[in-house]
């Protein structure tokens, strides 16, 4: 790995990893008195799969909030494409391009599939109101290319047989892949997913794998996950971040965290002093 | 045509156009619950407040005139001008959409993620805080509303039914432009909240905010949005119901007709609302017509409330409500 920031790597595999999209600098996330993110930098390069992981209670969601704004840190700083982003609300930090997945599943339970992903083109949405409500001009271009785009995801993620069903009829695995849809379709610059994995069989563990790795591969779209599934991680991603107590104890590729002291003792568990 | 059914078809005629007003504000009420899940108290009010506003701009009505005159002394009351009813619609319009902005800035903000009931009992607040202030603002006086809808009985339709039946239909003229200014006024919703992004956007906002806010709508606009939109349907039934019965503050009671409209179309479906309408304006009409002799009349003050208990016991989503679905 390059030992200056913005440049970029070569992965294992040989994928060609860019610049830095995103830094974390010394983030502190205090709720009234408990410390839920002490002093964490890390850094998220354009084309990369970064993990964040640790054990329950490590801070992982509430860094991901930070993120994606949901939460604002006491304390740090966040550089996203190079410039620092000043204390911005979730829908702001959304149409910056960076979109999310939740770990207990937010989708429009009354909506059917394709209207949902199609709120992930909300953004991409430019026509005015009158042009839209009669479906003239500007507005249908734009739902036509719009339309291209859902449909080209709904393909991808294999959701062509639901993509009528309300959302509220499907299974939970399948919720999930409707989630990533979502965000997928707002043709996002960073992708955030918060367990992916989360509650799912071996056999759709494998398939939701599968698809944030052709998501990466082929929309070269960069991604940042929490999981808990340690084999899952090592597998996926190209560069890990450890959180155990609100702070950051590892850092480096999968095989360099792997080999690290702390990260094995907080997940074999030591006493902490 | 024997008379009687005759002058049944005639009753059903007007009942339908009854259900249409009532269609009206059942609309404001299922436009909010929709993208916000509050049930709005207050809609009865904004309907009267709306009327109200309309009246004292096209009359140069001073706003707060007894006030002005009990603190200063002064004897201020008219600016001595008359606004045309078209641009004073437009303007009331815009005092309904700062009206809207208010509400969220003030009250809605502040209450996000709150439990349903809490919401609830704001709008009763609301309501009342707003029947005050539109007194103290327009004055209690009872006003008459002339926007220049024509009023009385629909002469073309007598004619011709005296032509065909041997018996004239009395219509009155004001219920069918309610009729179709309603029709439009749904057209147009339908597209606005089907087809547009903003539309859209509103029904992510009420289904789930967290989503919402990631896929990057920013919920102060929707609600804003959302409550201007109520408030128009307000100025139209209020307009309607205004230029029928003048505009005075039983005007505000209308949302208690709402009521069992809602409960019958289910809170959540503007064609629910529609047909809900029709169905209380023509039951309470023909149930009066056929059984009200029986039982010594004045059914139409009850017949919708026991239809609505009647539908709470055995269908609570209403017609079109959206059947909870829940998985366990």
């Amino acid at each position: 790995m390059s030992e200056n920031k913005n440049e970029g790597y070569v992965t294992a595999d040989g994928r060609k990893i860019g610049g830095t999209l995103m830094e974390m600098k010394n983030i502190t996330l205090r709720f009234g008195g408990v410390k839920a993110i002490t002093d964490i930098s890390f850094d998220i390069k354009e084309g990369e799969i970064r993990a964040i992981i640790g054990p329950n209670g490590a801070g992982k969601s509430s860094m991901l909030n930070v993120i994606s704004g949901f939460y604002v840190p006491q304390e740090g700083e966040v550089w996203y494409k190079g410039a620092r982003r000043p204390s911005m609300k979730p829908y702001e930090v959304a149409r910056q391009g960076i979109a999310r997945t939740f770990q207990n599943i937010a989708l429009f339970e009354g909506m059917t599939v394709l209207d949902n992903v199609m709120t992930g083109r909300l953004n991409h949405m430019k026509a005015n109101m009158a042009q839209q409500a009669i479906w003239k001009g500007a507005a249908e271009k734009e739902e036509v290319a719009n339309r291209e785009v859902v449909e080209k995801v709904i393909d991808f993620l294999e959701i062509q047989s639901i993509r009528k069903t309300p959302v509220a009829r499907l299974p939970y695995g399948l919720k999930k892949r409707v989630e990533l849809a979502r965000a997928l379709a707002a043709e996002p610059s960073l992708l955030l997913l918060d367990e992916p994995m989360a509650g799912m069989n071996v056999e759709e563990k494998e398939d939701m794998s599968r698809f944030i790795l052709d998501v990466n591969d082929e929309f070269g779209t960069t991604i940042a996950l929490i999981e808990h599934d340690m084999g899952v991680v090592m597998d996926l991603s190209d560069r890990v971040v450890v959180m155990d107590y609100g702070k950051k104890i590892g850092d480096g590729t999968p095989d360099e965290v792997r080999n690290n002291q702390d990260v094995i003792d907080a997940y074999l568990g030591v006493s902490h002093d | 045509m024997p008379d009687q059914l005759l002058f049944g078809t005639e009753v059903f005629l007007n009942g339908l156009m009854a259900g249409v007003l009532y269609a009206l504000v059942a609309l404001g009420f299922v436009l909010i619950y929709k993208a916000s899940g509050i049930f709005n108290y207050a809609q009865g009010v904004m309907a009267l407040f709306a009327a109200l506003t309309l009246v004292g701009i096209m009359d140069g009505q001073v706003p707060f005139a007894h006030l002005i005159n009990a603190v200063f002394g002064t004897e201020v009351h008219h600016f001595g001008w008359n606004i045309p009813s078209f641009l004073a619609i437009i303007l009331t319009m815009g005092v309904m959409v700062a009206l809207a902005w208010i509400v969220q800035q003030l009250i809605f903000r502040h209450l996000v993620n709150q439990e349903p009931i809490i919401l609830f009992m704001a709008t009763i607040g609301l309501a009342y805080f707003m029947e005050g202030f539109g007194d103290i603002m327009w004055g209690s006086d009872i006003k008459k509303l002339d926007v220049g809808i024509p009023q009385g009985m629909n002469a073309l339709i007598d004619e011709v039914t005296y032509g065909a039946f041997g018996y004239g239909f009395f219509i009155d003229n004001l219920d069918i432009v309610a009729a179709v200014i309603a029709t439009i006024l749904v057209i147009l919703l339908v597209l606005f909240s089907q087809y547009t992004k903003q539309g859209r956007a509103m029904r992510a906002v009420a289904d789930d905010h967290q989503a919402a806010l990631s896929v990057g709508i920013s919920l102060n606009f929707i609600w804003v949005m959302v409550w201007s939109v109520a408030g128009f349907v307000a100025l139209v039934a209020g307009i309607m119901w205004g230029a029928k019965s003048g505009v005075q503050f039983s005007l505000s009671l209308i949302a208690l007709k709402a009521l069992p409209v809602l409960m019958l179309g289910g809170f959540t479906s503007i064609p629910g609302a529609i047909v809900g309408g029709l169905i209380i304006g023509v039951g309470e009409k023909m149930f009066e017509f056929l059984i009200g002799p029986m039982v010594g009349g004045a059914t139409e003050n009850w017949f919708a409330y026991v239809l609505a208990l009647l539908f709470l016991v055995f269908r609570p989503q209403g017609l079109f409500g959206e059947k909870i679905i829940e998985r366990v």
